[in-house]
């Protein structure tokens, strides 16, 4: 038994290190109840209630599908990116997991890249929900290549706007407070922040709600999926949300 | 094997100093942890235990003074050095929805050659709780699952804080033979306990700290050693019905020993016990028709030289 414990440290390599993180964080960022109601039943129930009530009370000219789903995609990459990253965050600061890992092999740009993934990958299980409904509902886009740039490029660009404004509230604030917080700024927007409805349609406010993360997010999508071009400006805001959120992340993140 | 050379320290403390803004957590410490061995950092709450260790860990800038670990900077060879330790924090470091093999399976990940998670469960006596989440693992189970988090990386030195804080006897013995079979491996445990049996069991090497520093430090045997025993210290103690005569024992006692009665009923000779003091106060007891029941002789225990170096002040 005494070679069962001889010493034989190493790290694995980076790669592994990061996919099995990935792998693990996709997995409990989906394991909650109220984490899957966040990221898939709230997207589904606005976009069939939406194109229901549309359709019923004519709120929409022409296709009301086609105009509701970018916004819903929109609302889902916000749950995930934002509000399910910044509760499950601020609950491993709580319980100590950050300060553990940062004794493990996993390097730090390696928990953060691996975070990233997590979120990757459970929006492209979202939006694939989304548009399998959305497609059910009788969405026909047609994006074509640059659309599909346009959209990778926005979904990408607004995780990490949101990911870095998620992780500055995870990291700064009690776990509880976070809980709260992340709920209450994601009903907000989602109502009021040009999420799901085109910031256009807001009147006046429109043109700032344009500069939050949340109208660029709708905006840049929109444009993906509508006329399948690449909305400029919008990735633009993204981008300026996401240096900033990245920079004060960084000087005020405590790990425990 | 990447291991220091035998005789080289695993850990060297000189002059650490740290503040938490106007606390002094950490005044001037300084240890040396040979390699191979188990080294308990012995010492009450506060006395600055963890920061000590959390400094060795990496996760905290030296703001005086030089560590070493493994022969690293833990700071600067940060990088290095991890892959080479294993730590288990005081409490937590898993997810509250993750269950308990996941957890040490994801662990494992991380390394190039880990221990079989199997064998690690098996050890630990966490078969049973393969599936349960983490936050609905009782303590001990947590807490022994932090240890398996600590190992399953087949890890140099190990750096243990309070490992069996909130454990049932059974557990507290699964994990000390668990400890001292990894130093037959060959591996250097670090540990922090506020528990003196455990130091006095366990550890080859015990470090007494206080307010920051280093007190006392040595074999638990040269730090019980009887040469030091204090004026306060009971020799010789025994129990009997309340209100002896004390002062007539006394008597039949050579001079330089005091006896006690503290509290009533609990008897306590103090001095130089030699076996005929033994026969002293048994004659005693028998000419005075006292049955004197739990009789000791007391070599001191690692408590009472505990006591002495630190106080009896609550904190």
């Amino acid at each position: 038994m005494n070679g069962t414990f001889a010493p034989a440290a190493s790290a694995a390599p980076l790669h592994r290190m990061v996919r099995a993180q990935t792998v693990m964080e996709a997995r409990l960022l989906l394991r909650n109840g109220e984490q899957l109601v966040l990221a898939l039943v709230i997207p589904l129930v606005v976009l069939v209630a939406g194109v229901l009530a549309a359709e019923r009370f004519d709120l929409v000219e022409g296709d009301a599908v086609g105009h509701l789903t970018p916004g819903v995609v929109a609302l889902a990459v916000m749950s995930t990116a934002f509000t399910s990253l910044a509760i499950a965050t601020g609950f491993e600061r709580r319980y100590g997991v950050l300060k553990w890992l940062g004794s493990s092999p996993l390097p730090r740009a390696g928990l953060l890249l691996g975070k990233t993934s997590a979120l990757l990958l459970v929006e492209v299980g979202q939006i694939g929900c989304i548009a399998a409904a959305a497609y059910a509902l009788g969405w026909r886009p047609t994006p074509g290549a640059a659309g599909a740039l346009g959209l990778v490029l926005a979904v990408g660009l607004g995780t990490l706007a949101f990911a870095s404004l998620g992780l500055l509230m995870a990291g700064t604030l009690r776990a509880e407070a976070t809980l709260a917080a992340a709920n209450l700024v994601f009903v907000l927007l989602a109502i009021g922040g040009g999420v799901v409805v085109s910031p256009r349609e807001y009147g006046e406010v429109g043109d700032v709600l344009r500069l939050l993360p949340s109208g660029a997010l709708h905006e840049a999508i929109a444009s993906a999926l509508g006329d399948g071009s690449i909305a400029w400006g919008a990735c633009g805001v993204l981008v300026v949300w996401a240096a900033l959120g990245s920079a004060l992340t960084a000087r005020t993140f405590r790990w425990e | 094997m990447p291991q220091p050379p035998s005789g080289e320290p695993a850990v060297v403390i000189a002059d650490l100093v740290m503040r938490y803004g106007d606390t002094v957590a950490v005044d001037g410490l300084s240890l040396s942890v040979p390699g191979g061995v188990i080294a308990a950092v012995l010492g009450p709450n506060g006395a600055g235990k963890t920061t000590t260790l959390e400094t060795c860990e990496g996760y905290r800038r030296p703001q005086s003074g030089r560590v070493r670990v493994l022969g690293l900077d833990p700071v600067a060879d940060r990088r290095a050095l991890l892959p080479r330790i294993g730590v288990m924090l005081q409490s937590g470091g898993a997810w509250s929805g993750v269950r308990a093999h996941e957890m040490l399976r994801h662990v494992a990940a991380l390394h190039a050659d880990p221990l079989p998670v199997d064998v690690l469960v098996e050890r630990l006596g966490l078969r049973e709780c393969g599936r349960t989440p983490y936050r609905r693992l009782s303590g001990g189970q947590q807490q022994r699952l932090g240890l398996a988090m600590s190992l399953v990386g087949r890890p140099e030195l190990l750096f243990v804080d309070e490992p069996t804080a909130g454990l049932d006897p059974q557990a507290r013995h699964t994990v000390w033979d668990l400890l001292r079979e990894l130093r037959s491996g060959g591996v250097t445990v670090v540990l922090t306990t506020h528990f003196m049996d455990e130091a006095e069991r366990l550890a080859d090497q015990v470090y007494v700290v206080d307010h920051g520093r280093v007190v006392a430090a040595g074999t638990p045997a040269a730090l019980t050693a009887a040469s030091t025993v204090g004026p306060q210290q009971a020799s010789l103690s025994f129990r009997a019905r309340p209100g002896l005569d004390i002062a007539s024992l006394e008597a039949t006692l050579p001079s330089g020993f005091q006896v006690l009665e503290q509290p009533a009923g609990e008897y306590a000779v103090l001095g130089p016990v030699a076996p005929g003091t033994l026969a002293r106060v048994t004659t005693w007891c028998s000419d005075h028709d006292v049955l004197p029941e739990g009789l000791q002789i007391g070599r001191r225990t690692l408590e009472d030289v505990f006591l002495e170096l630190t106080g009896r002040d609550l904190r």
